[in-house]
């Protein structure tokens, strides 16, 4: 079955490596939802947050394909429940417009956003969350003259995971750890073995 | 000690420990360091900087001069498969690029080590679209295994160690490093090269894992139908000995993918033949019946798996590959056991018990005598007038006792050599397998002659691939490779008019290809040769053109609407295939 899979890398911070994970999924034609680099935990090592509608078989194989490249350190693939993340909306609205018809302060409070500027002839107002409390916010504004709108990609944090330090100290030494080798057959093997 | 000499030792002793150098020594320094002595290449404005610093260092680095650049990185693929070294090739910026692009695919499809070096516009010019200038990092992302621009010659000695590390190492593939002009004409300190053992974000071999070695040797030794099948992995692992005793051990029936042809020995009485589309009937239908499937080192293509969804459903799959992907991307593995096969064989050797499987081999030998009656017979003794491919192959054997490296180019005549000819040794089946690259046959058989210059070479080409890349005669003309070329001439794109007649109702579009007189164009590049029409003149045609010093042209008028059989048609499972 299809649905929302939010796919984590590890990646050394390198020109020409987001086309070469781009790729990966234009080739098979597949849509990336939602794309988001940003630096990590740990201080030379980049991170990517990547969004695509998929069924679970077709993302493992991505994963695999996406670790293959020569300057990607790890790739974990998670369902919705299983990360926390947030998205982040910037609204720009007329300030005279809703200064007049709106009760400010309860819409802020509602739509848990806060304004980022107030000037004379605009307003934008900012929110965080999950893609349908975003475009909650988007309907609530959308009577006042809605001037402009964007939304940031998803980052997401994995909720069990512990973090790359330990990983990065495998991977730097010459012979990789076990552990770096990530293989899923090992704590499935009874269903792997008995088809 | 006269003055000169104090001279001279002063001169030979370094007096500091780095030395000002440009961007372009550094490139070659870094290649004699990797061990390379022969370079193919083409130059061009914007690798000038490189080829003048050549010039200096002639004694040192063998350059072949090609004809074109898709020449040149066919002949450093070549090349890379019979020495097992990595392939190098220089080409210019722009065009000069972008005609690397077919060979790097191909490298890439068929994991071949080869480094190509191209030179690029100078930097402050990147993006500009200035002359020959054009985004090579981006256009070769998805047919390269790593890719790199240098702008700053400092760089560069590790940049190189980087890339002859990862084409080499884990599954093999093409790096493109490309360098812009100033960095190759830049001076810089110099303190040595250091080659490259380990990258942080790279791991070249998974770690083994001994349970699943365990695990597979539990599976094999319960298997009463065992079947093994392999690929290139066997020969880029240098596994062939492990491969032998494994498969000796087990007394397991053997059958190879195209890219893993001469691993072992035709004549191995376990080598039950070639897999896949044009491959033997009887590896083909028993995959279909086989109850432990043991794959090493290859990649269940589509040409060899036919339909995915019959085949080999009855077994249970071990996966042998150095290649993490590789497993379950088509075909799920019960037991897949990760890494270099060169190590993990061994340790499968030693766990499973001592078999025959004699009954078993045996059905394999039956199916061998009912394609032998069915088709090979009639292939290799035909009634009629015209020859056969095969019966050519089979003349050839006669005389190289399978002990020549053959280069095959694509289509009919590819899968008749490779269904027929025979090898004694590893590292002698040259051919673009995944890619299926007409025209690659002729400028990979110079890099392959280069890559085992005691070792006669056979370039088997048809009459349509020849015309796509018969220019590369020029190098031969200019450097002397003797290459035996062998064109199979059936006055048609002989593949697709098999198609054609199958599956298209014999509607021949554009198939009927004219050829020129290949003997006189030979010629024209002083390259003996003749065409021989009728069998009674092939042996000693052949003998001729193997005898004959230097490279040699032969041109044999084959029949011209044979198809190759048997024969898994599209969308077929393999044990639907067809002998006729």
């Amino acid at each position: 079955m299809k649905q929302e899979y939010t796919i984590t890398v590890y990646t050394e911070n390198q020109i020409g490596l987001l086309n070469r994970i781009a790729i990966i999924f234009s080739r098979r034609k597949i849509n990336i939802e939602s794309l988001n680099t940003s630096p990590s935990e740990i201080d030379s090592v980049h991170r990517f947050t990547i969004v695509i509608n998929e069924v679970e078989e077709v993302v493992k194989k991505l994963c695999r394909q996406i670790e293959k490249q020569v300057e990607v350190l790890k790739a974990y693939y998670n369902t919705n429940d299983e990360i926390l993340w947030q998205e982040l909306a910037l609204y720009k609205v007329p300030t005279d417009e809703i200064a007049e018809k709106v009760k400010v302060e309860r819409l802020l409070r509602q739509y848990g956003a806060r304004a980022v500027v107030i000037r004379k002839d605009y307003t934008v107002f900012e929110t965080t969350g999950h893609r349908e409390e975003t475009e909650a916010l988007i309907k609530a504004l959308e009577p006042y003259g809605l001037i402009e709108f964007v939304r940031s990609a998803r980052v997401a944090i994995i909720k069990s995971s512990a973090g790359f330090h330990e990983k990065l100290r495998e991977f730097e030494s010459q012979q990789p750890g076990e552990e770096v080798i990530e293989n899923e057959f090992l704590n499935k093997r009874g269903e792997v073995f008995t088809m | 000690m006269s003055t000169l000499e104090a001279l001279e030792q002063q001169i030979e002793t370094p007096v500091e420990k780095s030395i000002s150098i440009t961007g372009s020594e550094a490139v070659l320094k870094a290649l004699i360091a990797e061990g390379v002595k022969t370079v193919f290449g083409y130059p061009g404005g914007a690798i000038m900087p490189i080829y003048d610093a050549l010039y200096d260092y002639e004694d040192k680095l063998q350059h072949i001069l090609v004809r074109h650049e898709q020449g040149g990185i066919h002949a450093a693929q070549g090349y890379a498969r019979t020495s097992g070294n990595v392939g190098v090739v220089f080409a210019t910026s722009g065009p000069g690029a972008t005609n690397l692009v077919t060979g790097l695919a191909d490298a890439q499809i068929d994991s071949t080590p080869i480094v190509a070096i191209t030179g690029q516009v100078f930097a402050h010019l990147l993006g500009t679209d200035a002359f020959q200038e054009i985004d090579v990092i981006n256009i070769t992302t998805p047919v390269t295994k790593w890719n790199y621009q240098v702008t700053d010659a400092t760089e560069l000695p590790a940049i190189l160690a980087k890339a002859f590390y990862i084409a080499r190492s884990g599954r093999p593939g093409p790096v493109l490093i490309d360098i812009t002009k100033n960095a190759q004409l830049q001076k810089f300190d110099f303190t040595g090269y250091e080659p490259c053992h380990h990258v942080r974000s790279y791991r070249p071999k998974p770690i083994i894992r001994k349970e699943y070695i365990e695990e597979a040797a539990q599976l094999i030794n319960e298997a009463k139908k065992p079947f093994v099948i392999f690929g290139q992995g066997v020969i880029l692992g240098r596994a062939e000995a492990e491969f032998k005793a494994f498969i000796e051990k087990g007394g397991f029936p053997a059958a190879w993918t195209i890219l893993g042809l001469s691993a072992l020995e035709t004549d191995h009485p376990q080598n039950v033949g070639m897999l896949g589309m044009h491959g033997n009937y009887g590896p083909n239908v028993l995959t279909n019946e086989c109850d432990v499937l043991i794959a090493i080192g290859m990649r269940f293509d589509d040409r060899v798996t036919g339909r995915l969804d019959k085949y080999a459903k009855q077994a249970k799959v071990i996966h042998l590959d150095i290649d993490p992907a590789e497993i379950d991307k088509n075909v799920k593995a019960t037991v897949p056991v990760w890494g270099d096969c060169k190590e993990t064989l061994p340790l499968l050797t030693e766990l499973i018990t001592k078999k025959e499987h004699t009954d078993w081999l045996q059905r394999f030998y039956s199916f061998t005598e009912e394609e032998q009656a069915i088709v090979i017979r009639k292939e290799m003794h035909p009634t009629v007038e015209e020859m056969s491919m095969a019966e050519v192959i089979d003349a050839l054997n006669e005389l190289t006792k399978g002990d020549a490296v053959i280069v095959t180019d694509v289509g009919q005549h590819q899968m008749v050599a490779c269904r027929y000819a025979k090898f004694t040794q590893s590292k002698s089946n040259v051919t673009s397998g995944g890619l299926g690259t007409m025209g690659f046959a002729l400028p990979a058989a110079i890099g392959a002659k280069y890559g085992a210059p005691e070792r006669t070479v056979v370039a088997i080409i048809g009459d349509g691939g020849f015309q796509m890349t018969l220019q590369e005669m020029g190098t031969i003309m200019q450097f002397g490779a003797a290459v035996k070329i062998l064109i199979l001439n059936n006055n048609f794109l002989g593949m697709v008019r098999q198609w054609q007649e199958l599956f298209h109702s014999k509607r021949y579009s554009f198939v009927d290809i004219q050829s020129p007189n290949f003997v006189t164009i030979a010629k024209g590049y002083g390259i003996e040769g003749q065409t021989v029409h009728h069998r009674d003149g092939l042996k000693n045609a052949l003998k001729e053109m193997l005898d004959h010093d230097g490279a040699y042209l032969l041109e044999v008028m084959v029949g011209k609407e044979n198809n190759v059989f048997p024969m898994v048609p599209q969308g077929c499972s393999v044990s639907e295939i067809r002998l006729q």
